[in-house]
């Protein structure tokens, strides 16, 4: 099935119940300046990627995993996807990984023969990133040291917060002896209560990486595109009518999209072998 | 804290305090004196506040500057402050949220301009007074008009009502001890019986109207819901009563909940609020009073004395709104005479009070079953009835009904009281 080109056709994975919220703003906001809009919804960022590529959709929400496997599907066809717009709050991020205060790990290779517990399998930012890190810092991770996933909703990328705090609680609970977690969930866990009050350490962090992305496909036709790109970037957080939208989907702007934050993720993705070159899945186990 | 001394932008040290103990607030207090694209140095020593400044500046929409990535003269720490952690540049997004906001009119109602005729529904449920977003939610009151809810001397009848509340436990000596004939007895359980259903239909009829009242009208609010928590203890207090000596409760006819079924059946609120407060509880402050006069305990007393405190300001804020409505349009009174009207003719071929209860009321004005004390008991009853009817016909006279139509108004009231 190819999207008609009269309709700039999305794709956004469900993650959440607001997800729907989001889109329908979004549909009504782009149609009330003249852009028909439509959007699919996909239970996981594999689906997602795969319709995309295939001509189902003309742009993608995607994670910044997805954006990974979309660039190797397309090369290997021959062709190029565009990260063109990201959220302010998509650009350099870090993640922590965090011991108990009261722990004897000084050092990241105080780390050799730990548990480490990090979120699903297929989360960048509490995963993907982080093993690289320590692989980076010379601990190769199943080897120098255990991993204990914590895989809640798979080929959600970990959009789902719940596996980062299952994480979080694996430490507190002494399962673990490190949690990795984005920087904004170590505030946030420490606020509801999930790490009580200095009872963590930071030990690391990572550098700064970007997360998600509108991907658009090759075959999407141009003029919608541009007209969806101007649309997001002219949107201000001082219009009443955008502000709840933007507030829902977690951005004070819409920025230019740019690839150079995901070098880290792709370095993590060759490592841990999750996609080979071609975009084709090879991690064993994973469930979505 | 801030000092300009050694940059030309502000810096705030706040020491060991990190986010997870309210350092935001100390920065958002710094950032509010600082212009959109000026930057505010951050000192402290928390060891997470740099990864929480990064994650807290990301979600507030502001740029951050990190103190390695400066001149080393641009970090100079004299001994007595925190190691500078970064630079904050001030986003846009903390003014952009209340550009176009509203100020939803001001708190004290007796200011001029205070209370909005028409207010907005997206101010929903903000305080009166606050600083309202815009793009906020569409709410749905029903009466959203002032000229629809509103009542003349409102503040001051708001306060009456709540410094007048009372607690039944403590407010009526239940263990007063009194002795009463059998069928006294029964003509008081009777009597409670029948206030006991009145209040009922007097609890809901505000209750179905509280929830489509914009809270703009706060007075109105608050006030119709005192009056439903007075019904509410009156209902206690009147049950509480009729089974204090143990016995069962009376009987309610199909003639009384008819009447008092027209009452829940009003859907306007003037109308209704016409109907019960006026009409209704204004004769019922004259059962009240017969009650409080002629009851052969005094328990029965008690309750009858502050179910009546309460009842007048249930009349009274019935008659401050319909003196509003009425000077904000004449026709008014036209449609109450009608509505009083209509409900006549619904209640044309019922029975009215039931008997047993007018029966009761003679047996307590009597005392005993003398047949001088009988008649004499008759004529009480029956100039009770004469009383609420010149009750009524003041009242109406003062909404400025002329005499006749006050009288003839008057007449159609239902038999069953209320």
């Amino acid at each position: 099935m190819a999207a008609d080109t009269g309709t700039l056709v999305m794709g956004a994975v469900a993650y959440d119940p607001k997800v729907v919220a989001i889109w329908e703003g979004f549909k009504s906001y782009f149609a009330s300046r003249g852009l028909s809009f439509d959007y699919v919804l996909y239970s996981n960022y594999e689906r997602q990627v795969e319709a995309h590529l295939a001509g189902h959709t003309h742009v993608a929400w995607n994670s910044p995993l997805a954006w990974i496997r979309a660039e190797r599907l397309a090369q290997a066809r021959g062709q190029k996807v565009e990260a063109i717009v990201m959220r302010d709050t998509d650009q350099d991020l870090t993640s922590v990984i965090v011991v108990r205060a009261d722990s004897t790990i000084r050092t990241i290779s105080d780390l050799k023969g730990k548990r480490i517990a990090v979120g699903a399998v297929d989360s960048p930012q509490a995963t993907l990133i982080p093993l690289s890190y320590l692989r980076a810092n010379g601990l190769a991770p199943g080897v120098d040291f255990d991993v204990s996933y914590h895989d809640v909703l798979g080929g959600k990328h970990g959009d789902h917060i719940g596996g980062e705090r299952e994480a979080a609680r694996a430490l507190m609970a002494g399962n673990a002896d490190a949690a990795c977690v984005i920087d904004g969930n170590h505030l946030l866990f420490l606020s509801e209560g999930t790490f009580p009050a200095s009872a963590t350490r930071i030990l690391a962090q990572t550098d700064p990486y970007d997360h998600c992305n509108f991907t658009v496909s090759p075959l999407a036709p141009r003029e919608l595109v541009e007209r969806f790109r101007e649309l997001l970037l002219g949107m201000s957080y001082d219009d009443p009518k955008v502000r709840p939208l933007m507030d829902l989907e977690g951005l004070k702007a819409w920025r230019d999209g740019r690839t150079e934050g995901y070098r880290a993720l792709d370095r993590a993705v060759d490592e841990e072998n999750f996609y080979d070159r071609q975009g084709v899945i090879t991690v064993p186990n994973y469930r979505y | 804290m801030t000092d300009r001394v050694s940059s030309p932008f502000p810096t705030i040290d706040i020491e060991d305090l990190g986010f997870e103990r309210g350092a935001h607030l100390l920065i958002k207090r710094a950032l509010a004196a600082s212009a959109v694209g000026e930057r505010l140095g951050i000192r402290g020593r928390d060891p997470a506040l740099a990864v929480h400044l990064r994650a807290w500046c990301r979600a507030q929409g502001h740029e951050i500057i990190w103190a390695e990535s400066l001149p080393a003269a641009d970090k100079t720490t004299d001994w007595k402050s925190s190691p500078l952690v970064a630079w904050i540049v001030r986003g846009d997004a903390l003014g952009g949220r209340w550009r176009g906001s509203e100020q939803a009119g001001l708190p004290n109602s007796l200011v001029d301009g205070a209370v909005n005729d028409h207010p907005p529904l997206t101010w929903g449920l903000a305080a009166r007074g606050a600083r309202v977003e815009a793009g906020g939610p569409q709410f749905f009151f029903g009466l959203n008009s002032k000229e629809q809810v509103w009542a003349e001397g409102i503040p001051r009848l708001y306060v009456q009502a709540a410094a007048a509340q009372w607690d039944p436990a403590t407010a009526i000596d239940w263990n007063q001890p009194f002795e009463l004939a059998p069928e006294i007895e029964s003509a008081v359980v009777q009597v409670m019986t029948y206030l006991i259903e009145n209040e009922n239909a007097a609890l809901l009829v505000p209750a179905r109207f509280i929830a489509q009242v914009h809270p703009h009208f706060r007075e109105v609010m608050q006030l119709l819901a005192i009056q439903i928590a007075d019904e509410a203890r009156h209902v206690e207090v009147f049950t509480r009563r009729a089974l204090l000596r143990g016995g069962d409760l009376g009987l309610s006819t199909v003639g009384g909940q008819t009447s008092l079924k027209t009452l829940l059946d009003e859907p306007d609120f003037t109308l209704a609020s016409f109907l019960l407060s006026v009409l209704g509880e204004g004769s019922f402050l004259n059962l009240l009073w017969f009650l409080q006069e002629h009851a052969p305990d005094p328990v029965t007393r008690r309750v009858a004395q502050l179910a009546a405190q309460d009842e007048a300001r249930h009349v009274a804020f019935g008659m401050g709104h319909l003196q509003y409505q009425i000077s904000k349009d004449p026709n008014t009174l036209e449609r109450l005479a009608a509505a009083a009207d209509r409900r006549h003719q619904a209640l044309t071929h019922t029975a009215g009070l039931n008997e047993e209860v007018f029966d009761a009321l003679v047996l307590l004005a009597a005392g005993e079953w003398s047949t001088d004390a009988i008649a004499q008991g008759f004529s009480k009853a029956e100039k009770l009835k004469e009383e609420m009817d010149a009750d009524r016909r003041a009242r109406l006279i003062k909404l400025g009904f002329p005499v006749n139509d006050a009288a003839a108004v008057s007449a159609l009231h239902t038999r069953n009281f209320m």
